[in-house]
């Protein structure tokens, strides 16, 4: 019993991951009818915002090292630490959290930029042609970003107080051995808020109401006097900061490297294929269940039955879904089917 | 009518048809396939320079690991060639090099990428043997890459001194004549973790394994299994997680109610990273069980991987082959000529590149020729000293380098960025010495 | 001029082809990449991409999975050559019906489903072959080693006729070894066979369908037409081109390894298939010879090899020249190839072959408005 509640919240943690990637790829495919594989990359961008928000926190008085004498070495201490003492290392400790202020401003430019400087010109180009155009652009931003902070992950550690675990059992009753780190139950919380806000956006403002209009039949809306295309580049800002978010609040959990965002890309489509294309409650729904079929089926005891399932089990479920659905749990019909 | 396909110098790899029903065999021998008693592969003597081949992964996962690799080789190739300070050829004993190239001839170097796969490493060794006229290739860092590369370099004919290579297989069921490992492998590990983990852990202990589901994995897995059973530990269980699964929270929440008190990492670079991590975020490195503090191991460390883990290998256990913090006078003439060149100490992988290419033109020296044939033959059962280790041998059975071996713990309380290793023990080369017999396989001959 | 029922022009384009190709070890030789393992990948990814190019090219459906038959054909060669004997003849006809078979299972399932749909079930297959020839299925792949040939393997048929084994097994055809310039002639036969059957499908009423299909498939349905067995055939075809082309990477060095059908390689073919142009004939050879070139060559540039190749200019201009290439070659190849896609989709959506009709209708053209300069001037 307490092995299935935890296999739970891992899937529904995972699953909170995978939405937040998905639900900006599909709201891209949804009103821009754009496939977007550079998706991966933005999500690497927002964990390298944490990473970059550390290295500026974390800028260093170089202090000569007399402990090694091989060779000239030397010690780092933050300038921070150095000026402000006990609360320029509190700051340090928190800058994970502290990094979605300039993750947020960040994403946004970047994703106003990449959509206003390349996607624009795709909108009427063949899906492969996007595909492939965007692959590339996902290659130069790994690379870029490989030769400034190398191939290697990264530490990115949570603040202090939310590093260990929370003690679910002594909380509802049950076993002492059910425990949760604090940062992924953070993590489960903050992906229910941005979908959340994700939706509540489209669903009650006016801007949000033309966005939906406008995936629905771009043609009357536009004809109808409203600069959908507008409005359409800054829902891909939204997309890049979602991702941004989920990949700066992923980083203590997976500390972060370049190729982080090609790891999530074939994922995420899955998702959003099965959720239905252009569905955001579809990708959202997926997401979670993806995460925690994925969960199951790493068990020991599932995995006695099925050796390897746990290899295996999104994209056998993936096709179970695509033959028996044909356009996912949730998606409409003739979308991205010629 | 019988046609016969080999030659008759002993180079055996042909097939013969012994029946009539060959027809005209023309034999296709280009470049690496003409060999006679004299003549080898990419012989340099008539050349100004040698060239050797290194291949090391450059994008990828292991990307930083192999430019630490080039490093040591770009560093080697210096000291070779009489630049620098000389490095650990001052004290490398018995040495045969002058500090003149290898053989009195100047020595370059070709590089390739790997991509950590067998396909593209095999591609761009057989450029550096076809194209390039490299007489041996050297790097690498997972083992189903030196393996895969190690035998395409005995049917070339060219030395192959393998890099980073951890697992059993590299010097055991896949060993090869024309190729040779400094590195340690999963069973040492195993062989010198035992006694420390005892001495540490007491010799009731529950161990959970979760292990990369791969060959090198698997062999770890079997190796450190012996060891701790041996000790009279119990093996809870023998988890397999995918390659590459980023997040492990699935495979660690089971141990947190299995009564296990020990969990057994058996996953490396960015899975190592990754699984131990999260097992302490799951705050498994404070939990007490059975009474006892629970521990984590993680049988094969790497300093470029512990800087990756960051807080999280404080306390841990594990081994490596070699550390910067060594006080000998090998391994401090080695960082210090790799500090001032580069500004920050040497990782294993850098180490285990930098001694090979050293040993490699050693052998030649000793032997007095380029060919293979007789390098192997000066490599092997060789024994030497001063190269960080102590003292070493090249056993002639399976081509393994038997030195003492670093059980290492992260550091609770670093003096610098680079000091994350803090060695617990050098276990005794006595100590991890095996038949060479128990692994199988065979060498094959030096055509 | 009808050799083997063509048209004049593709008798030419077929000449001119099988030349290229057979001549590749002189006319590469000044770039460097006339040696013989880079030749054999020229070769094989070539035959690859022509047959990825029949189902892609002309259906318009985008496989992204067909690595695994790339996989499965070398697994069955290198089984072959364990199992029956080392002569790459039914080694090669065992691989691609293998792979062939798969095909019908695998494009059955997908082909229920189209667009990215269709990307996704392929894609889906790929990888769980990947992941479970990486791992479960290790007794029969061989895992992360990779399946190889050993000597004291069963070869029933070499035994049968007598053949012995000596040293470590090479494939060899009838007596030749598959290594080297032979391994290249012989993968570059298969290819120009491959060539020419697709340029005989792309010309045949076969092909037709296959190109209204992806014109409007709907329509091609309300006529009363079933669309699928034609899609079924062309996956298959192409699966088998795969299959071949697996086989001949065993054949030309006998190991078979996993990552042979990750994703990564399904990308591989689709960016080979429209970097050279999708639809085209010849497109699909050209991006395998660039992709492979880059693979290759770029990434064995160093600072020292860059420093060599600048030695010719100034020394102040030679290390500029070496500080701008350099983040491009080297471990920094990726980097070309990701901008080098960006480039081609963004300035030529019909890949090289564009590129090079373009440059040859504007010069056919400048030279006409040459000749008759226009009212205005």
């Amino acid at each position: 019993m307490d092995a299935i509640l935890l296999q739970i919240l891992n899937g529904l943690d995972k699953g909170g991951a995978y939405a937040l990637i998905a639900l900006g790829l599909t709201l891209v495919f949804g009103t821009l009818g754009v496939v977007n594989f550079a998706h991966g990359a933005l999500f690497m961008l927002g964990a390298f915002c944490a990473v970059t928000f550390q290295k500026i926190m974390t800028f260093s008085k170089q202090v000569k090292d007399e402990s090694i004498t091989f060779f000239d070495a030397y010690k780092e201490i933050p300038y921070l630490e150095i000026w402000f003492g006990e609360t320029g290392t509190m700051l340090i400790d928190w800058v994970v959290p502290l990094s979605i202020l300039l993750a947020i401003p960040v994403m946004l430019l970047i994703g106003l930029i990449m959509e206003r400087g390349l996607i624009q010109y795709f909108y009427k180009r063949s899906h492969a042609e996007q595909i492939l155009v965007t692959f590339g652009l996902a290659i130069v931003i790994q690379e870029i970003i490989k030769s400034f902070f190398g191939a290697n992950p990264i530490p990115t550690p949570a603040p202090e107080i939310v590093a260990g675990s929370a003690n679910i059992g002594a909380l509802f009753g049950l076993s002492d051995s059910v425990v949760y780190p604090y940062w992924r139950l953070i993590y489960l919380a903050f992906a229910f808020v941005v979908i959340g806000a994700v939706f509540a956006f489209l669903q009650f403002t006016t801007f949000g109401m033309v966005v939906r209009a406008g995936m629905a039949d771009r043609e009357t809306v536009s004809l109808l006097g409203i600069n959908v295309e507008r409005r359409f580049t800054i829902v891909f800002g939204i997309a890049a900061v979602v991702a941004g978010l989920a990949g700066v609040m992923y980083t203590p959990i997976l500390p972060p490297d370049y190729h982080i965002g090609m790891d999530f890309l074939v994922l995420s489509f899955v998702v959003v294929v099965v959720g239905g294309m252009g569905s955001l409650a579809g990708a959202v729904a997926a997401g979670f269940l993806l995460g925690i079929l994925q969960s199951f089926a790493s068990m020991n005891e599932i995995k006695a039955i099925f050796p390897g399932i746990d290899q295996i089990i999104i994209y056998l479920v993936a096709v179970v879904i695509l033959l028996t659905r044909p356009r996912g749990l949730l998606g409409r019909k003739g979308v991205m089917e010629d | 009518m019988s046609i016969k396909v080999s030659q008759p110098n002993g180079w055996t790899r042909r097939s013969v048809l012994k029946t009539g029903l060959g027809t005209a065999a023309m034999a296709g021998a280009p470049m690496f396939f003409v060999r006679n008693a004299h003549a080898f592969t990419n012989d340099p003597s008539n050349g100004s320079s040698v060239i050797l081949g290194f291949n090391v992964p450059q994008t990828g996962a292991y990307a930083d690991e192999g430019a630490d690799e080039l490093r040591a080789y770009q560093l080697a190739v210096k000291h070779l060639n009489g630049e620098g300070d000389g490095g650990m050829m001052n004290t490398m004993k018995p040495s045969s090099l002058k500090g003149n190239g290898i053989l009195g001839k100047k020595v370059e170097y070709v590089t390739g990428d790997t991509q950590t796969k067998s396909d593209a490493a095999r591609a761009s060794a057989k450029r550096m043997i076809e194209k390039d006229g490299a007489i041996m290739i050297t790097g690498g860092s997972s083992s189903g890459v030196a393996v895969a590369v190690q035998s395409l370099c005995q049917e070339a004919g060219v030395v192959f001194m393998a890099g980073l290579t951890h697992s059993n297989d590299t010097t055991g069921k896949d060993k090869r004549k024309y190729g040779f490992r400094h590195f340690f492998n999963a069973y040492m590990s195993g062989a010198a973790l035992g006694p420390v983990l005892e001495k540490e852990f007491g010799n009731d202990r529950q161990a959970y394994h979760l292990t990369a589901d791969y060959t090198w994995g698997w062999t770890q897995e079997e190796s450190i299994k012996n060891t701790t059973e041996g000790l009279g530990w119990k093996t809870n269980a023998a988890v397999r997680t995918p390659l590459g699964a980023g997040d492990f929270s699935q495979y660690i929440t089971p141990v947190l109610n299995s009564g296990a008190d020990v969990l057994i990492l058996n996953h490396y670079g960015k899975d190592m990273i990754n699984s131990l991590t999260q097992s302490v975020q799951f705050g498994l490195r404070d939990k007490q069980v059975n009474d006892k503090d629970f521990k984590i191991v993680v049988p094969l460390f790497s300093r470029l991987m512990a800087q990756g883990a960051g807080e999280n290998i404080k306390g841990i256990f594990g081994t490596t082959n070699w550390n910067w913090s060594l006080t000998d006078e090998g391994s401090q003439a080695f960082v210090k000529s790799f500090g001032a060149e580069y500004g920050f100490p040497p990782s294993q992988a850098a180490h285990t590149c930098y001694v090979q290419t050293l040993l490699y033109a050693n052998a030649i020296e000793v032997a007095g020729t380029f060919n293979p044939c007789g390098v192997i033959e000066a490599l092997e059962g060789f024994k030497f000293d001063g190269m960080g280790n102590g003292a070493t041998e090249y056993r002639a059975e399976d081509h393994q380098c038997f030195k003492d071996v670093l059980v290492v713990r992260g550091n609770e309380n670093p003096s610098s960025q680079f000091d994350l290793l803090e060695v617990v023990q050098q276990v005794p080369r006595s100590q991890v010495e095996y038949d060479a017999a128990i692994f199988g396989g065979e060498l094959g001959a030096c055509a | 001029m009808k050799i083997f029922k063509l048209s004049r022009n593709d008798t030419i384009l077929m000449l001119g082809f099988a030349i290229a190709i057979l001549l590749m070890p002189i006319w590469l030789q000044p770039i460097g990449a006339a040696y013989p393992d880079l030749l054999q990948k020229f070769a094989i990814f070539g035959l690859f991409a022509i047959g990825f190019n029949i189902l892609f090219g002309l259906t318009g459906y985008l496989s992204f999975g067909h690595a695994v038959f790339l996989g499965i054909g070398s697994y069955t060669t290198v089984w072959t050559f364990k199992l029956l004997s080392m002569n790459v003849v039914p080694a090669v006809i065992f691989g691609t019906l293998l792979a062939g078979l798969f095909a019908v299972v695998i494009g059955y399932v997908s082909l229920r489903r189209t667009g990215i749909y269709f990307s996704i079930l392929t894609l889906a297959f790929a990888q769980m072959s990947y992941n479970l020839a990486y791992s479960v299925l290790t007794p029969i792949t061989n895992g992360e080693t990779g399946l190889r040939v050993l000597r004291d393997d069963p070869r029933v048929l070499d035994g049968l006729f007598g053949v012995v084994q000596e040293g470590s097994p090479v494939g060899n055809f009838f007596g030749i070894n598959m290594q080297g310039y032979p391994g290249f002639y012989f993968c570059a036969v298969v290819l120009i066979i491959g060539f020419f059957i697709s340029l005989r499908i792309f010309r045949s009423p076969f092909g037709l369908k296959l190109t209204a299909i992806k014109s409007n498939q709907n329509r091609m349905r309300y006529t009363g037409f079933n669309t699928r067995p034609y899609l079924l055939w062309a996956f298959v075809i192409s699966g088998m081109y795969a299959g071949m082309a697996g086989s001949l990477m065993a054949v030309t060095d006998p190991l078979a390894g996993a990552e042979r059908m990750q994703w990564t390689a399904s990308g591989e073919v689709v960016l080979m298939t429209i970097l050279g142009g999708v639809g085209t004939l010849i497109g699909p050879m050209l991006g395998a010879l660039l992709i492979k070139y880059f693979e290759n060559i770029f990434s064995a540039f160093n600072e020292s090899a860059l420093h060599d190749m600048f030695s010719f200019l100034p020394s102040l201009l030679e290390n500029l020249m070496v500080t701008v290439v350099h983040p491009f070659v080297g471990d920094g190849w990726h980097l070309t190839l990701g901008t080098l896609f960006m480039v081609i989709v963004i300035f030529l959506p019909g890949g090289l072959v564009e590129g090079v009709t373009r440059l040859f209708k504007r010069r056919k053209s400048d030279g006409v408005s040459a000749k008759n300069p226009g009212p205005e001037s």
